[in-house]
């Protein structure tokens, strides 16, 4: 019973960042019709806002101390960020706070990208095949991620959590279960959280104003909606640039469980298409209820006792889900009809 | 996919491709793509290309997959020349027909379904192939280290075993490593493209080309794509798998990083380059970006300067600046750029690009042909 419930802790977090994407590639397929493969690399930008952000507040001042010296005897260099030498504790509680901070620098940054990347590239491909659609973002994705190999190099960069909530929580004894068994780290606690109310967002904006409604009624029937003369191109280019928003925040808040490298992005978008099919292509609920059952799944499959009967399992668990769904339900757990058939 | 085809000018066209192929080493050798390793890779990729062609171009069904059967390919050549011996006729074979079974099992269930989910449900499988490749069916993979033959193995028809130095494939005495490796390619691809190019202008290929065009008007004719579309992507399969065995055959080594879906997306990437569709779009688009690869990532800051040389300096640290993110590590970068390119621009590929610069010299001389003598391919 506590392993169970242990894994699928550990699987939510996997399941929430997943959730995370898909919901934006699916608001993405669902208004706009457009097949986004360089969504990874959205949320591998917005993993590097963070690392930027990070750097940018540890620009450090050099300051001689002449009380001090080195085992050379020349005075002591000591190396303070420019934000704690100028604004004092409260620099230090920004340097403390830098990954959810940079969610301020992130939104701004990754609704600029969206929106440059609709106006741009994407509105050019609504007419165009899928696969065409396929392949330029392919190659977007590329280019994206070899920019920031460039700026960044190949080397993982780790970025830590907020002190406060650095440690493990023995959440097990919480619940009657023996101490130490059940023991979730704070951030991916956090993560979920942050993760349940990213998506709460999203589904209240679209339910709950009138530019909601407009998008929803678009994802029904985009021509009707154009027939009745609301610009539905400047909505899509504003949901474009949410989910583009939304990818980035889930990479923002994944850097202190996965320290970002150029590639991130790639791992998981592959995934991701993978929870978008298994959910349905164009269903919002459908991606995220896929995005937290592979989460899952893929954590009880590293369990030993499954590896021990069924070795490898947990390397192929998610494809092998998304197969078994896509040849019994074809259009997904939640899929519409005729969505993405031909 | 030229307007007006006839037996005969098929024969011409396959007869001046052959002595192109066959006479690279000496036209492809000032621009300095002349020697074996490169033009080896030609010939390998080009045949990968021309596989997935057959599928891509021809159905429109996009594979995300393809680079599993490479694998598949490369392992079977490789256990061969372990259990047989290093004689490459029967690697070749024997990765032809596991590949083409690999392909059998996952074409008859991915292809129940089109569009993405197909694509998707091959990518799954590429992936489950290559991670499995990596962990549990490392007794036959290898996995990390990757597959090599090594002096201890069998080799039962092996006449071999006394020679010192590395084991390389040999063909009734002949080593498959430079000229001699290229040339065994080389006619490997000829026969390859015969084969492709009989398949483009048979029946079946027509019936594949009306399951690209429109599948709901074959229904109501009463034909059922599924078995030609089957058909497509096991030829398709078998075309991989072949060109995994060459890899082996001019390298005995397979290693699982052939099976990730990067190499998947390359050799998409190839053939959208050259010109899906066509018969030797797949082929140049190999060899273009083969080629760049190796001079691209051969650059380096110095060599950068060197070619800027001529500059004022101000102009010229800027300038290397800029170009030393596109070549050696960042080679990846020109080839994002030069992708995105051709899709928006360019969607049939180079192979367009040729026949619209040929119109506009018909149409100078005054024939004008605005019908479109290349199809754009998807």
């Amino acid at each position: 019973m506590d392993v169970i419930l242990l894994q699928l802790l550990n699987g939510l977090d996997k399941g929430g960042a997943y959730a995370l994407i898909a919901l934006g590639l699916t608001l993405i397929f669902g208004t706009l019709g457009v097949v986004n493969f360089a969504h990874g690399a959205l949320f591998m930008l917005g993993a590097f806002c963070a690392v930027t952000f990070n750097k940018l507040l540890s620009l450090e001042v050099v300051t001689m101390d002449p009380t001090k010296t080195t085992a050379w005897g020349s005075p002591m260099e000591i190396r303070t960020p420019y934000v704690e030498a100028m604004l004092g504790d409260f620099g230090t509680w920004m340097l403390n706070y830098s990954v959810p901070m940079s969610i301020l620098l992130a939104v701004p940054v990754m609704l600029l990208i969206g929106f440059i990347m609709e106006r741009g590239l994407i509105k050019h491909f609504y007419k165009r095949p899928h696969a065409d659609q396929i392949l330029v973002t392919f190659g977007l994705a590329i280019v994206l991620q070899e920019i920031i190999k460039a700026i960044y190099g190949a080397n993982p960069i780790p970025q830590s959590a907020p002190e406060l909530v650095r440690g493990a929580a023995d959440i097990g004894s919480i619940f009657g279960f023996d101490p130490g068994v059940i023991v979730y780290p704070y951030w991916r606690m956090v993560y979920l959280a942050f993760a349940g109310a990213v998506i709460a967002a999203v589904f209240a904006f679209l339910q709950f104003t009138t530019f909601g409604m407009v998008v929803r009624a678009g994802m029904a029937d985009r021509d009707t909606v154009g027939l009745l003369g609301i610009n539905i191109e400047r909505r899509f280019t504003v949901v474009f640039a949410i989910a583009a928003v939304v990818a980035g925040l889930a990479g923002v808040m994944y850097t202190p469980i996965l320290p970002p490298d150029y590639h991130m992005g790639m791992d998981f978008l592959v995934l991701s298409f993978v929870v978008v099919v298994v959910g349905g292509m164009g269903s919002l609920p459908g991606a995220v209820a896929a995005g937290f059952l592979l989460g899952i799944l893929q954590s009880f499959a590293s369990m030993n006792e499954v590896k021990a009967i069924l070795p490898g399992i947990d390397q192929i668990i998610i494809y092998l889900v998304a197969v078994v769904i896509l040849l019994v339900r074809p259009r997904g757990l939640m899929g519409r009809k005729g969505v993405m058939e031909n | 996919m030229t307007s007006k085809t006839s037996p005969m000018r098929d024969w011409i066209f396959f007869v001046v491709f052959a002595i192109a192929v066959l006479t690279m080493p000496i036209w492809l050798a000032p621009v300095g793509a002349g020697y074996p390793d490169l033009l080896q890779k030609f010939m390998i990729y080009g045949l990968f290309a021309t596989g997935f062609n057959l599928l891509f171009g021809l159905t429109g069904y996009l594979s995300f997959g393809h680079a599993a059967f490479l694998g598949v390919g490369s392992y079977s050549a490789v256990w061969t020349f372990k259990l047989l011996g290093m004689n490459p006729v029967p690697a070749a074979f024997v990765a032809v027909v596991t590949s083409g079974i690999f392909a059998l099992l996952i074409g008859y269930v991915s292809l129940r379904r089109s569009g993405i989910y197909f694509s998707i449900l091959t990518l799954a499988f590429a992936q489950m192939s290559y991670n499995l490749a990596y962990s549990v069916l490392t007794p036959i993979t290898n996995g990390e280290t990757g597959l090599r033959v090594l002096r201890s193995d069998p080799r039962l028809f092996d006449s071999s075993n006394a020679v010192d130095g590395p084991l390389i494939a040999n063909l009734f005495g002949i080593e498959m490593t430079g000229y001699a490796g290229f040339y065994f390619c080389a006619i490997v691809l000829l026969i390859a493209f015969f084969i492709a190019q009989r398949i483009f202008r048979s029946p079946f290929g027509i019936m594949l080309r009306a399951v690209k065009t429109n599948q709901n008007r074959m229904n109501y004719t009463g034909l059922n794509p599924r078995p030609y579309t089957l058909a497509a992507f096991v030829i398709s399969g078998m075309y991989a798998g072949l060109a995994g065995a060459l890899l082996c055959i001019t390298d005995p080594l397979a290693g699982a990083e052939r099976m990730q879906w990067t190499a998947s997306g390359e050799v998409v990437l190839m053939t959208i380059l050259g010109g899906a569709g066509t018969l030797l779009g797949p082929i140049f688009g190999a060899a273009l970006i083969k080629y760049f690869e190796n001079i691209f990532s051969a650059f380096n800051d110095q060599t950068l300067h060197e070619i800027f040389g001529f500059l004022p300096d101000f102009l010229e640290v800027p300038v290397v600046a800029v170009t030393s993110l596109f070549v050696g590590e960042g080679w990846h970068l020109t080839l994002g750029v030069l992708f995105m390119l051709i899709v928006i621009f360019l969607p049939g590929g180079l192979m367009e690009g040729f026949s619209r610069i040929g119109r506009l010299f018909k149409r100078s001389s005054g024939k004008s042909d605005s019908s479109g003598a290349a199809a754009p391919a998807e």
